[in-house]
Parts: C-alpha cells; structure tokens; sequence
C-alpha cells in the first residue's frame, strides 16, 4: 500500500484540475516515480482514486510510451534514431550503446542500473546527434562521448547534462519532477546552449547586415 | 536592413534570462499591465489586427481563433497552451521555453484575459525534464508575483495556470488528441466539427495555441500592431524562429522576419558543412514535403512555401547533403509515423505499416520500378482518409522524394541495395563509430 503522505500527494495533484479524471497522467508518472514502473498497486490505486476500472488506466497508461509497464533502468538511455539525428551519426550512437552495454532497444542491464531505447525526435534537432538520459539533454553526441556517458551511469558517476541540473537525477526523481512536484533545481543549468544563440549573437555582431 | 530581428531570443544571452527578475529586467510583464486597461474585445481586435497567425504548423490567424469563442455563453472557457513539440526537426519551443518561460506566462495571462477564460493549462511534452521544471518555477514565481492567481495586478481579473506534462506521444500535438489526453483519456483526435472554440476541453468553448503563438503576444501588445507589421510579408506579418539542423556549418535558432529564404539563413549560418553541397530539406518539419536547392530562394513564409509544394509548417530546416540517402530518410520519417500513428482510423494505422515494409524493400534494393507506383497508391490510399493531418504527414516524405528523387529509387534497384555509405553522413569518422 502507499503512505498517507503519498496518498495526500495523489489527491493534490487530483486537485489541481476542474475534472478528476485529466489527474491520470501525472498520477502515472507519480506512481513511476515511487515504484519505477506503472505497477498494478499503481494502476488499482489510480483507479480507486478517480472511479475507473483499472482497465480504464491501463488503456491510458499503454498508451503513452514514457509509461513502462516493467522496470528500467536507474538510468533510461534514449538514443535518438529519427532520421536527422540517424543521419548524423544516431545510428551509429545506438549502435555504441548497444555494444557497450551489452543490451538493446527496451532492455536493462542485469544490475538494473541502465536501460536503452530508440527515442523519437526530441526537439533539439539544432544539437544532433542527441542523446537522452532520464529525459535530460546530452548535445552533440560521438562515440567517444556516449561511450564515456553509458560508463558513467554504470558507475554511478554520470557526466552532466548539457542544458540541465548540474548532477544527473535518477528516473524515479525525474519521474517525480513529470508529476509536477519541484525538485528546486530549475536555476541550474544553462539558459540557452549554444546553437540557440546562434541568430542573436550574428544579429548583436551586426553580421546579418 | 538586418536580416535578424531577435524579439523572443533578444535576451537568451543573459545567464538568468528564465527567471522572473531577469524577465522583468527586460521589459517583461509590462504588457499584462496594458492588456487588463483594455476591453477583452480590444485585445482580440489588436491581435487580429497585427496579422499574427499560428505558428505551431496550421498558420491560422490567431486573433480570429479567439474571436470565434462564444461570448456570454455563461459556459467556464479555457486556453491550452500546445507545448507538445515532437514534429520531427522542430526544435523552437523547448529552447524558448528553456530560455525564456515567463514570455510564455505573460502571453497566457493576455489571451485567457481576451478570451474570458479563468483557467489556462501548458500540456508541454514529458520527455524535456528540464524545461518542465522550469516552467514549474515560473509559474510558481508569477503566481507569488500576483501575475497569476485572484484579482491579478489588483484589476479585477482571476487566472488560474496549471502545467501538465505529457508522456511521449506526438499525435497529442494534434489539438482534440491533446484535449483528450488531459482530459485523463488516450490521445487520439476528435473528429470535427464541432471545433474546439465550440466543444473544447470538457466541452467547452475552448483555443489551442502553439507556444510561439502565445510568446509573441505580448511583444505585439507591448509595441504594437505597426511596429510587428513592419516585419514580414503581406499576409504573413511579424517575426519568427527558424531552426536550422543538419549538414550545415552552424546549426541553430535563427529569428528572422517571415519571409525570409534559406539562402539568406545559409549565408547567415555559414553554408553547408566543408565540401558538401545541398542536396534536400525540409521547409518545416518531416510532414511537410521535401525541398531541394531549386527553392533556396522560396521566400519562407506561409504563402511561398505553400505556392512552391509544401508548407511553411514549424519552420523546422532540416539540411541534408549529398551524402544522405534520401529513401533512408524516407523509410526512417516513415518508421516514425508507423510508430506513432494513435490507431483510431484505418488507413493511417494499416497503411504506415504497409509504407514502411514496402520502404524498407524498396532500400534493400528488392522489387521492380512498377512498386514505386504501387507505393504511390498506397500514399494516396493514405491521405485525406483519417481525422488527422498525421496521415498526410505521413505520405508527404515519401511522395515528395519520389517527385525529385525517383532515379535515386531506382538506383537501389539496379544497385540491389542502398548506394550510399551510412557513415560518411555521420559527423564522426567512420573509425570513431567503431
């Protein structure tokens, strides 16, 4: 069973909408961030909570592939494979990570540490090829430095996103962060990367005259 | 004349641009103050009356939207913020919002305050953690500024704003699939009319709006309708962001009047990379049919693109050299519409399995010329038999490569295989990928 405290946390998300039911999403990532997966005490809780049937939030949750119906990894690998990135090298990149690994697509390491996926574009096609860990951005990938990111979430020891929090959350605090609940650290990080000051920067140079 | 008229990037060179102190610093909020001094109708009018239309794709005037919400209806009316961007190659939303979230905020305030609504929602996409928690703060820190809340800047006007994050699906980019996913449903698209101005979220008269859309209100409100109209073409008015990727030597956010051509971005960009040539791109985005180096200079506005075959969708620039095997890509934006077609209507969810085992063929070098136009069949079997512009999305990359690319299809044929190295496409050598 949940915790009181946990059980207060799902009826504040509830509360922040007109109708119960539109909670369903981030009372998913809720759940995922408390058990790492959409478990069945998840969905039967969520679904006790807004009055469905646990079939009603199965439907939702297999859905929407960020919701995972077993576990992964303390730390979810996604190689973008959509056809810019796969184009600059992501192919190649997921082909590394495989390798270095030892898994493929929607496997996890034996010690449950990482897990891979071929993600779809994630809008930062202006830094291909991207790779992502727990849903945070790591630029400009090559195989050297993938190779050094898969080793570091091994070792516990992740490298720091490149427009994030200066240290690597784990997926169930990311999780957390995707039911609406602050971690405080939104003043971290860079404002902008590099290639999204790349028109401002010509333009105060004057060089777009 | 500059080329580049930064408005909503002007400040992303400041380390705390996305903080509250830091937007206001900038002018910010000061249009909230002037917005609340008019009439609701007033707000719509200047907003119609700029010209400013949707930026996430459609290119739908943005004032007209809101005026079509029924007025007292004595029905609760919403804004939802569509900060969903998953099109493939598009890639303006996530930095502005990274950047920059309280521009988004202050639009919010402004359009729900013209459209008589009382609460807005940000469905923003799930997979960008870090600009979820960024908007998380700024919506925090307005509410603590009395930017949002009861009785904002004491002028009689409520806003609730809740943010809610998606999980991972791009057809909830599609408006009605986005109201049924936050209203707790699977995201599949809604069959219209009635159009959401009518029959919204919960039913209610309700307006989608793209995130660039809503950013570029309060500029238009702050300076005004001449001042955006000295930007852009005759019937695409005003500045925005076009995202350059791929082949080329700076890649990046370039914010330039409407109107303005690849050439010119090129240029500003430093061309392609080293010693490759253009060879195809996209104008905005994967659905939106490929161009080649005959439209570098296709003005890239909504009426031009659309004139030359194509659309200015979300000015998504995709370079390609000549490296890149174009029945790849093909297959791959093919793979992805397979992937996340939601399955509600026939043709979309059977025919982009059909495209991609038919594409896939088609680059192992395997079948006659004759299957191209069983494909072309397939895509016209597609197209315009769904409730969504997914489907049209779909075929758009393959009948535009085939319309400028037939020959290199059918050197797969008579190479029994796909012609072209992978990794020199790559921007690491080959030895690197090993």
């Amino acid at each position: 069973m949940f915790t009181n405290e946990e059980i207060a946390t799902m009826d504040q998300i509830i509360a922040r909408y007109p109708k119960s039911r539109s909670a369903i999403m981030p009372l998913l990532h809720f759940v995922q961030s408390l058990d790492g997966y959409v478990t069945d005490r998840g969905i039967e809780t969520i679904a006790q909570k807004l009055d469905l049937s646990t079939a009603e939030v199965t439907a939702v949750s297999s859905f929407y592939t960020q919701y995972k119906s077993e576990p992964v990894g303390e730390y979810h690998v996604g190689v973008c494979v959509n056809t810019l990135c796969a184009v600059m090298g992501g192919d190649e990149l997921y082909k590394t990570a495989c390798d270095r690994l030892g898994i493929s697509n929607h496997e996890t390491t034996p010690d449950g540490k990482v897990s891979l996926e071929r993600i779809e574009c994630n809008a930062a096609c202006d830094y291909a090829p991207v790779v992502m860990v727990n849903w945070e951005f790591y630029d400009n990938q090559t195989p050297e430095s993938l190779r050094e990111l898969v080793d570091g979430v091994r070792a516990g020891n992740p490298p720091a996103p490149t427009r994030g929090p200066k240290k690597l959350r784990t997926w169930k605090e990311n999780s957390a962060v995707l039911a609406g609940l602050s971690d405080g650290l939104a003043g971290e990080g860079l404002q902008a990367g590099e290639a999204s000051l790349r028109g401002l920067k010509i333009s105060k140079s004057g060089g777009d005259k | 004349m500059s080329k580049l008229t930064p408005v909503l990037s002007a400040a992303w060179d400041q380390a705390d641009s996305f903080t509250l102190e830091g937007y206001k610093r900038n002018g910010g909020y000061a249009a909230i103050a002037k917005a609340l001094g008019m009439s609701a109708d007033e707000v719509i009018t200047t907003i119609k009356d700029s010209g400013l239309r949707g930026r996430g794709g459609a290119g739908f005037p943005t004032g007209n939207k809101w005026s079509f919400i029924p007025q007292g209806d004595n029905k609760p009316h919403y804004l939802v913020v569509n900060a969903d961007e998953s099109e493939p190659g598009t890639c303006k939303d996530i930095p502005l919002l990274l950047a920059n979230p309280h521009v988004l905020i202050e639009g919010v305030i402004i359009g729900s305050y013209a459209i008589r609504a009382s609460h807005a929602f940000i469905y923003v996409r799930g997979e960008v953690v870090h600009v979820v928690r960024r908007l998380q703060q700024a919506i925090e820190d307005a509410y603590k500024a009395g930017y949002l809340g009861k009785n904002i800047l004491g002028k009689g006007y409520d806003l609730e704003l809740t943010l809610h994050a998606g999980a991972g699906a791009y057809i909830c980019g599609e408006e009605t699939a986005l109201l049924d996913s936050l209203e707790g449903f699977r995201g599949q698209p809604r069959l219209r009319p009635p159009f959401p101005a009518i029959a919204g979220l919960y039913a209610m008269p309700t307006v989608v709006n793209n995130v660039e859309s809503i950013a570029s209100v309060p500029a238009i409100i702050d300076k005004g309708v001449e001042w955006f109209q000295t930007m852009g073409t005759e019937k695409s008015k005003g500045f925005t962001l076009y995202s350059l990727s791929g082949h080329v030597k700076n890649p990046g956010q370039f914010e330039a009047p409407l109107g303005i051509t690849l050439r010119e971005i090129l240029e500003l960009a430093g061309g392609m990379r080293s010693g490759h040539q253009l060879k195809f791109w996209t104008p905005g985005g994967s659905s939106t049919p490929i161009f080649t180096a005959e439209h570098l200079d296709t003005p890239l506005d909504y009426e031009g693109v659309s004139a030359a075959g194509s659309m200015l969708g979300t000015k998504a620039l995709q370079i390609f050299d000549e490296t890149t095997c174009v029945v790849r890509a093909a297959l791959r934006w093919s793979e992805f519409y397979k992937h996340e077609s939601c399955g509600k209507c026939t043709p979309c969810r059977e025919g982009t399995w059909w495209l991609v085992q038919m594409l896939e063929d088609l680059e192992a070098g395997k079948g006659s010329e004759a299957e191209l136009d069983k494909l072309l069949d397939l895509c016209d079997n597609i197209a315009g038999r769904s409730f969504c512009a997914l489907a049209d999305g779909a075929v758009a990359p393959i009948i535009s490569t085939l319309k400028y690319f037939r020959s290199e299809y059918i050197a797969h044929q008579t190479n029994g295989g796909c012609p072209f190295d992978p990794v020199a496409s790559t921007l690491f050598d080959a030895v690197g990928a090993k």
